[in-house]
């Protein structure tokens, strides 16, 4: 087992025949994942590399019981292809797109919350289950088959940390990119809870960052309800304050989001905290008892 | 983005939001006639993108056009240092000469997203005028936060509450409605990621007045209002950060020597903290974004070498998907157009890896190569020594 996505995974590419779209379907075909659809607006009719491209999620849903979509449609029209595959009753949509404003994805979160469909990002790596389905844009050479969750607010570090992770000899069940942006799908907290309740999950861990409150929250939901353990890296704590490091999400305001005051309140709450970035594979061995 | 206090305060007029009456100068002779265009008795403001003014010397009354020009004389072209800007400072080129009004009352006005709910929030403070965010720590019962429902908008009778919980009432309560349910239009249809009014001021006279005013629009929506890259004020902005921008490249400068080049926001901040721990100290922040390319790698190595603090350099790309020998052919080219015989220590991930360590080595430039984020970081301080 895993979360979220596996070799059953029957995934729809939105925005596929843009040039990036088209790269990552290849990348991610070739690891495995099941392409089943594409769809481009005024596009449909045509086959890409072999896959059937349709005008809307909708029809690609019917013709090829797509369950999945993985969205690369350019800002501007990114949070109108989100709501489509909600609407088309998708069980997961994973959003790659970089750069989509706020004003359009409060309400796109709005529709979320009422949905049965979950949203991974947008501004995210995205989510693969190691040797058997990857849906996003992440190295697949670097993951392992095994028993470690991953999930990540960053995008490169996650690929730095499943490195550390799969060298210390440990392999991942499922790695969630979940986004550095100020509004994304599922949080750390959606993500842990279906890692506790995979079987062939072990262990967890947790990339986050400076900057805003999620790492506590998370933090204070593992002391309560996690039942494996956990191990967790937050990058910044060197970042100088008011200082805005590339995500929107990077950036410490008034005392608040501190990697420092992150830091303590996860060891509080019983995690393993790496304390340094060439130490994440360590930790995790650590909070396994491995070392 | 950051504008102006003056455009944010032309924006909040444009939707009837009433602000004091004002002139902006760019000399000191502009700010003398200004000033007796409001009849001698003015506020003199400068204008930097940054806030904590007033105790910078930033903001001051004066009583006469004389006072005024000489005011202006001392402040164009001066750095002003507040607790926002950094030790460096920011320099005045515009100044905003305003009408002088007498105050009743402060109140604290702004609209902003709320992350944890991912909605847009009010927050609203009879204690205006001052910092905040201590009032938040220190009395935050003083404090009103209203969750604005994306579906409904914000709402008349929500406004009132908020009106009412600040004290005022009558006609000044509904006139305090109306400039609430505008405001969240100017966030909207401005698309910003915070308008605040601090103070939101009665004046003596009994009229709602927004006596300051900060505007900050979201980045990412830029391209749905052209005008707004003509409005940014580059002159408050490091000459390296706006030509990084120009690229798509995310460069913030820091205090250090060692120059890095790194892929992905959160990977970029981990390098930082390895080089400290390591007893290194970074130059800057140079995010090339996740999916690095060979134009923006070379375009990154040049910024960076502009740079006359950088001592030595630091590439750490985990391509992932992006070829490495590719990455190495923009470090190498860019590096031999300007002649650079600094120290490198490139750490590359992805595909092609020995290909591209090969390329760099054979390059004839003063380059190391590694195998992991430490090893690089720690041959990087030492080569600097």
């Amino acid at each position: 087992m895993s979360i979220l996505i596996n070799k059953n995974s029957k995934i729809v590419v939105q925005g596929i025949t843009g040039r990036s779209g088209l790269f990552h379907t290849q990348q991610c075909r070739d690891y495995g994942s099941k392409i089943v659809a594409g769809v481009t607006p005024g596009k449909g009719g045509i086959h890409i590399e072999g896959i059937p491209v349709f005008n809307t999620v909708d029809e690609a849903v019917r013709y090829t019981g797509a369950n999945v979509s993985m969205i690369f449609v350019p800002p501007p029209a990114a949070a109108d292809a989100i709501l489509e595959a909600v609407d088309a009753g998708l069980e997961l949509a994973v959003c790659i797109t970089e750069g989509i404003p706020v004003r359009d994805m409060v309400p796109v979160k709005r529709v979320i919350q009422g949905s049965k469909t979950r949203l991974v990002g947008p501004n995210c790596p995205g989510v693969i289950t190691p040797g058997e389905c990857k849906v996003g844009i992440m190295p697949g050479y670097i993951h392992k088959q095994g028993k470690i969750g991953v999930v990540s607010r960053s995008g490169t570090l996650t690929y730095e940390a499943v490195k550390q992770i799969t060298e210390a000899g440990l392999g991942q069940s499922t790695c969630v990119g979940i986004g550095g942006d100020p509004i994304i799908g599922m949080q750390f907290i959606d993500v842990l809870k279906l890692f506790n309740d995979d079987k062939d999950t072990e262990a967890v861990f947790m990339i986050g960052e400076i900057g805003g409150g999620a790492e506590e929250e998370a933090a204070y939901w593992i002391k309560e309800n996690m039942k494996k353990p956990v191990a967790s890296f937050i990058a910044g704590v060197t970042a100088p304050p008011g200082k805005r490091m590339g995500h929107a999400g990077a950036i410490i305001t008034g005392g608040k989001g501190k990697a420092e005051d992150k830091i303590r309140t996860l060891s509080e709450c019983g995690v393993v905290v790496s304390t340094s970035p060439t130490k994440m594979g360590a930790a995790m061995l650590e909070a396994l008892g491995k070392k | 983005m950051n504008i102006h206090e003056y455009q944010a305060k032309e924006i909040l007029s444009s939707y009837g939001i009433p602000v004091p009456r004002g002139r902006v100068a760019l000399t000191s002779d502009q700010v003398e006639r200004a000033a007796k265009e409001m009849g001698g008795r003015c506020v003199i403001k400068a204008q930097i993108y940054a806030g904590g003014r007033g105790k910078a010397g930033g903001v001051r009354l004066v009583h006469h056009p004389e006072q005024a020009q000489d005011y202006g004389k001392e402040l164009f072209g001066k750095r002003l240092v507040t607790p926002q800007t950094g030790p460096e400072g920011l320099k005045v080129r515009r100044i905003l000469v305003e009408e002088a009004v007498e105050i009743a009352r402060e109140f604290y006005l702004s609209i902003t997203l709320d992350r944890s709910t991912s909605r847009y929030c009010l927050i609203a403070s009879a204690e205006g005028g001052v910092d905040i965010e201590e009032v938040a720590q220190k009395s935050p019962e003083k404090i009103h936060v209203l969750t604005i429902d994306p579906f409904t908008g914000l709402r008349p009778y929500q406004a009132r509450k908020i009106a009412l919980a600040l004290g005022l009432s009558g006609t000044l309560c509904e006139d305090c409605v109306e400039l609430m349910l505008n405001l969240y239009r100017v966030l909207l249809e401005k698309d910003c990621s915070l308008v605040e009014i601090n103070p939101l001021v009665v004046t003596r006279a009994g009229w709602l007045m927004a006596m300051d005013a900060k505007i900050n629009f979201d980045d990412n929506a830029i391209f749905r209002h052209r005008e707004y890259p003509d409005m940014m004020d580059y002159s408050q902005l490091d000459t390296l950060e706006i030509n990084a921008g120009k690229y798509d490249l995310s460069y913030i400068k820091l205090s250090g020597n060692i120059g890095c080049m790194v892929n992905g926001a959160g990977l970029a901040m981990a390098t930082l903290d390895v080089l400290k721990e390591c007893g290194g100290e970074p130059a800057n922040f140079l995010d090339v974004g996740g999916g690095a390319t060979r134009e923006k790698v070379a375009e990154a190595f040049k910024i960076i070498l502009e740079d006359s603090d950088v001592k030595g350099v630091f590439v750490n790309i985990f391509g992932g998907i992006m070829r490495c020998d590719v990455i190495a052919q923009g470090i190498i080219e860019a590096a031999s157009e300007v002649h650079c015989t600094l120290p490198i220590v490139v750490r590359m991930d992805g595909s092609k890896v020995e290909e591209g360590k090969h390329l760099l080595l054979e390059s004839g430039l003063n380059v190391q190569t590694a195998d992991s984020l430490g090893e690089g970081a720690e041959r990087i301080v030492k080569m600097l020594g």
